[in-house]
């Protein structure tokens, strides 16, 4: 039974690694922020895992600060309401609050955890195009190898394989700053307004310099491909350019840059015309 | 007086604080928990199963087909549906063996260790092809059903018409819904408990319990008083807890008897999703001879709807549908045809509507094609047309009373402000559309479009023709010693509301407090077989028969007012008898040849109009309801809060049929198998509601009251398509215009 898996409940940071480095039972268990993935996992009964590791108590894990560099750093606990209600993310990734008030509904938004969708590594998780599109580095920390702190791009090797290494916990996040002047942008085409997976997830940043051009572009998307992207065409067509100039060749990269499959949300032709069609618009409306 | 206003629903307080108990919350000593293994194949034939050898199969019992005691058949209208695959699997996910364990883990966990042995035959799945005669799979040509309903001229009307009229004009049209999910909040689930002398006991979450009894007496081979059927408290229903319970029933009583103990047997979502009724695809085609003036000179329609693998009510919905095939309009001369079709799919069957959603989409957006072929405003066109008193409708009935046509269409235009909010759409359209500084959640940066349209529908209330005299529902009412009066009736209370209503009239007619009067939960032991819990007839039909009883009770108690416990004093004391049991009286003017489908098809009609504004993202196509105005008929509200409810959420539902609710099937099996994927509105879909209440009351009814539950998902869909093509000039047939097939269609 279900109920029957046994679960550890650590109160702090050291105690949880301990456990994941020295398993009692022999087995690693498998760690737990919200759960709201995992016990969909559970509840389907593909994968049952010898032990669970609840992280819910590690307050170290929780919270949002400014450093001194300008990065935003956010505990890999914080839920999508703590993130909403932040002050610090409303100012400096509004993007990524965006994004939260778009997650499932108010039940998961208080329970989802931004460590748990970054780990959860789901090509559709909707606050990673945000972190990829505004630049983020990652710190992970185990109990014999100590922090380390890795570049958001790049972390996930392919469809569900994320850069964690056993024995690992994501700690938080470091958000980097937006270039001034920059603007930030997020779209989300989900199957309805709430308790929606995404079809197509988008999020962007922009900065123009004094003469009207592109100096900054960065664009990334989910669900069209098998892990969330940057979309390299679509940045190269529009970097330098007027943004009325350059949207129709933005989006027409964007059509090339996607790679995306016909599932039960949508169909491959449908998120390829409208991640080109939404980026062409915003880059329009830049 | 208590009918009219809005009491709290007696089941309330239990509903909110927890304490209501659904079957999954009920327990008794030395329970079981069953499972159902199910076919994967859509058509096979069937050679035997095999238990895993290495599993530890102790504790588990296994039943199949063999321990049926009588006829290995579901009973309903058509004995062709098995309780258990015996040799024939003819949909996938058809049950055929069943298990019971001491825990529901452990039923689950066996029911992976059973191998079924089969032997794929060619599916069929296809409606056309399966119209055509594929395989054929069912009988000699895969017909389950088939019916006409003819007008005047009848057969060739339209070409005669046409060559009549040489200034007539032909609008022709194919019109296709998929199937939808009832999605009812609670999965299906019965518990059944051997009873007495070799009897079941069934304890449900179900809408009929009499039906249960007359599947399980056959099943079994028990005499019906050996089964007693016990509603449960129950989670919504729309029709899909109509027939599946006395399947689910079936499998739990043949645990029950095999192992001698009560046996649990609830589905998880998925289970139900796949396997439970759903309503039936159909494809419409209309074919009309319309002369310049608008006038409709002759009207064909056809339909093919998809029966799924067995008979199950499905001839019962076709009639319904072909009942309402041309919708509320006068047309002299028409030919209405269809046909339930077999397929390789699990049966189909009643959901709110019970057909008529299907042909109601069909024919009001024929109406707008004929607007538009003819360049004329689809309000006016409507209302040249419109049935009212004096006219006939298909099946030759002469409207006599009761017909709202003109107070919906004119309370629900007044209320939008149609002309205005037309115009305002098209003048934001020429602009751009909405600023996007106007925002919507979730809708982007592009201007989005505007339309406004709208729909006009009727639908039948109660039983088709002579059904209700067939039926003859019954109610027992007892007043007891102590004052109190209790109603016993087989209606359920699915969330609708009976246990409130019913009560209502009871207290009204007597003259006494809310307070006094019970419902005892049907329990077919004790209540009498008022009829089932379908067809928008609960109210209307049983309720006359609890206003009888109630009339009848204080006639014989002369009950004249005043103080109500000396009156019962008084009667007890006289040696009164505090029972009375009445069965409905078929209004006296009905008139229904059940063999040409001519007469009195309903004793009323309730009659809407429905208009809807949405937005839609050019980028996206996504549709936002951003307005939803309607004016329904309800005779009289008896609780006005509760059936404004009915008729929001039945609104609700037609709006998610119409954009959102997509069910998607490879070889016949269900891909979207849970909420997730399975997608409805959810409360931020749902626009603000402006449910107007129209009364025009029907003399046979309680207080003037007609049956209304299933009108609200009759006209959404059309009204939200129209408003799709003014704002986007994309016109679709086909339901959902979810953002692919907008695309698609903008694409052609
Ligand atoms: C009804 C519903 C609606 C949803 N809607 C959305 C939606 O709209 N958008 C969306 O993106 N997602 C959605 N989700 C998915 C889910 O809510 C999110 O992915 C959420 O962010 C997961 O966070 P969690 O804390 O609950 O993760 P958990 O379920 O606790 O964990 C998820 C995975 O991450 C691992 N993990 C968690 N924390 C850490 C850590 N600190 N270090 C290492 N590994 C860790 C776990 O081992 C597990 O493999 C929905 C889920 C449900 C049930």
């Amino acid at each position: 039974m279900l109920a029957d898996i046994p679960v550890h409940r650590p109160s702090s940071l050291e105690e949880a690694l301990a456990l994941l480095a020295d398993p009692p039972d022999g087995e690693r268990p498998t760690p737990m922020a919200g759960g709201t993935d995992i016990m969909v996992v559970l509840n389907s009964r593909h994968v049952v895992p010898s032990s669970v590791l609840d992280l819910w108590k590690l307050d170290e894990l929780r919270g949002l600060s400014v450093q001194d560099d300008g990065t935003l750093w956010i505990g890999a606990l914080s839920t999508y309401r703590s993130i909403i209600a932040s002050p610090l993310a409303n100012a400096h990734c509004p993007a990524l609050v965006e994004a939260a008030r778009t997650v499932g509904a108010v039940q998961i938004q208080s329970r989802g955890t931004l460590g748990g969708n970054v780990a959860n590594a789901s090509p559709a998780g909707d606050s990673l195009p945000v972190l990829l599109a505004q630049g983020c580095d990652v710190v992970l920390q185990s109990r014999d190898g100590g922090r380390r702190t890795r570049s958001f791009d790049g972390f996930y090797a392919g469809y569900r394989q994320a850069d964690i290494q056993p024995g690992e916990l994501i700690i938080g996040f470091r958000i980097h700053a937006l270039p001034p002047g920059a603007t930030s942008w997020y779209r989300k085409v989900g199957t309805r307004l709430a308790q929606a997976i995404s079809k197509v997830v988008l999020a962007g940043v922009a900065a123009c310099g004094d003469d009207g051009t592109l100096t900054t572009l960065r664009i990334a998307a989910g669900s069209v491909a098998p892990t969330p992207i940057r979309l390299a065409a679509a940045e190269a067509a529009g970097l330098g350019g007027r943004p009325t100039d350059v949207a129709a060749a933005v989006g027409a990269g964007a059509r090339a840059d996607v790679t995306p499959i016909d599932d039960v949300r949508s169909n491959a032709l449908y998120r390829r015309e409208v991640s080109g069609r939404l980026v062409e618009s915003w880059v329009r409306s830049l | 007086m208590i009918v009219g206003s809005s009491p709290p629903r007696l089941d309330g307080a239990d509903k909110v604080t927890g304490d209501a108990m659904y079957v999954d919350d009920l327990q008794f000593d030395g329970m079981l928990y069953g499972a159902t293994v199910r076919s994967r194949q859509a058509h096979a034939r069937y050679l035997g199963y095999e238990l895993d050898p290495d599993y530890d199969w102790t504790d588990i019992t296994v039943v199949t087909h063999e321990a049926i005691p009588g006829g290995n058949y579901v009973a309903l209208m058509v004995d062709d549906q098995p309780a258990l695959v015996s040799d024939l699997i003819r949909h996938p996910s058809e049950p055929v063996v069943l298990l019971a364990a001491p825990t529901r883990e452990q039923a689950e966990e066996a029911r992976a260790h059973v191998k079924l042995l089969v032997e794929p035959l060619p599916i069929v799945v296809d409606l056309e092809a399966a119209r055509a005669g594929a395989g054929p799979i069912w009988g000699d040509d895969n017909i389950i059903s088939h019916l006409e309903i003819q007008k005047g001229d009848g057969p060739g009307c339209v070409d005669k018409a046409l060559a009549e009229h040489p200034d007539a004009i032909l609008v022709e049209g194919r019109y296709y819904t998929g199937a939808q999910e009832q999605m009812y909040i609670e999965p299906q689930g019965i518990i059944a408990m051997p009873w007495g002398k070799g009897g079941i006991e069934i304890l449900g979450s179900l809408q009929c319990p009499y039906y249960v009894v007359k599947a399980l007496a056959q099943l079994l081979d028990v005499p019906a008083a050996e089964i007693k059927v016990v509603q449960a408290v129950t989670g919504g229903g729309f029709g899909g807890k109509e027939d599946y319970p006395s399947i689910i029933s079936a499998h739990a009583s043949l645990l029950a008897l095999a192992t001698g103990k009560p046996v649990k047997l609830v589905y998880d979502r998925a289970e139900d999703l796949s396997s439970t009724t759903r309503r039936h695809p159909a494809i419409t085609w209309h074919r009309t001879a319309v002369a310049p003036d608008g006038t409709l000179l002759a009207m064909e329609v056809d339909c093919a709807f998809d029966g799924g693998a067995y008979t199950t009510l499905s001839p019962v919905v076709l009639s319904r549908a072909l009942i309402h095939g041309v919708g509320p309009y006068n047309c002299e001369h028409a030919m209405v045809t269809g046909d339930i079709v077999a397929t390789n799919t699990p049966p189909n069957g009643a959901f709110r509507g019970f057909g008529a959603p299907q042909v109601c989409f069909a024919s009001e957006r024929h109406i707008d094609k004929i607007a538009a072929t003819l360049g004329r405003d689809p309000v006016a066109l409507r209302r040249q047309l419109a049935l009212r008193i004096g006219d006939t409708t298909l099946t030759g009935q002469t409207l006599e009373t009761s017909v709202a046509s003109d107070e919906v269409l004119d309370v629900a235009l007044e209320a939008s402000d149609w002309d205005r909010r037309r115009a305002e759409a098209e003048a934001i359209n020429a602009r751009g559309g909405v600023p996007p500084a106007d925002p919507i959640p979730g809708m982007g940066t592009t201007g989005r479009l505007r339309g406004v349209g709208m729909s006009f529908f009727f639908h039948g209330a109660g039983f088709t023709g002579n059904g209700e005299a067939r039926i003859k529902g019954r109610v027992r009412m007892e007043v007891r010693p102590d004052g109190q009066i209790v109603i016993y009736s087989a209606s359920t209370d699915i969330g609708q509301g009976t246990r409130t209503v019913f009560p209502q009239l009871a207290a009204t007619t007597l003259g006494v407090g809310i307070e006094r009067i019970e419902m005892h939960t049907p329990d077919t032991s004790v209540v009498p077989d008022s009829g089932p819990t379908v067809a928008s007839r609960t109210l209307m039909v049983v309720g006359k028969v609890v206003e009888d009883c109630s009339n009848a009770l204080k006639a014989r108690m002369g009950f004249e007012g005043g103080d109500w416990d000396a009156a019962v004093d008084a009667f007890f004391a006289g040696g009164g008898d505090g029972s009375v049991e009445l069965e409905y009286q078929t209004p006296p003017h009905v008139e229904w040849d059940n063999e040409t489908y001519q007469g009195e098809a309903y004793p009323c009609y309730a009659w809407a109009c429905d208009v809807v504004e949405v937005e839609v993202c050019p980028d996206t196509y996504e549709t936002r309801i951003t307005g939803f105005w309607s004016a329904q008929d309800v005779g009289k509200a008896i609780h006005p809060v509760l059936v404004s409810g009915q008729l929001e959420g039945g609104s609700l539902q037609a709006l998610g049929f119409a954009v959102l609710e997509e069910m998607k099937f490879a070889d016949g099996q269900l891909t979207n198998n849970r909420m997730t994927n399975c997608i409805i509105p959810t409360a931020l879909d749902a626009p603000e509601m402006d449910m107007r209440l129209v009364e025009a009351p029907f003399a046979g009814g309680p207080f003037g009251a007609k049956g209304i539950g299933e009108l609200p998902m009759d006209g959404g869909a059309p009204a939200v398509l129209a408003a799709i093509e003014h704002a986007t000039g994309l016109s679709l047939d086909s339901l959902p215009a979810s953002p692919e097939a907008l695309m698609r269609a903008a694409a052609e």
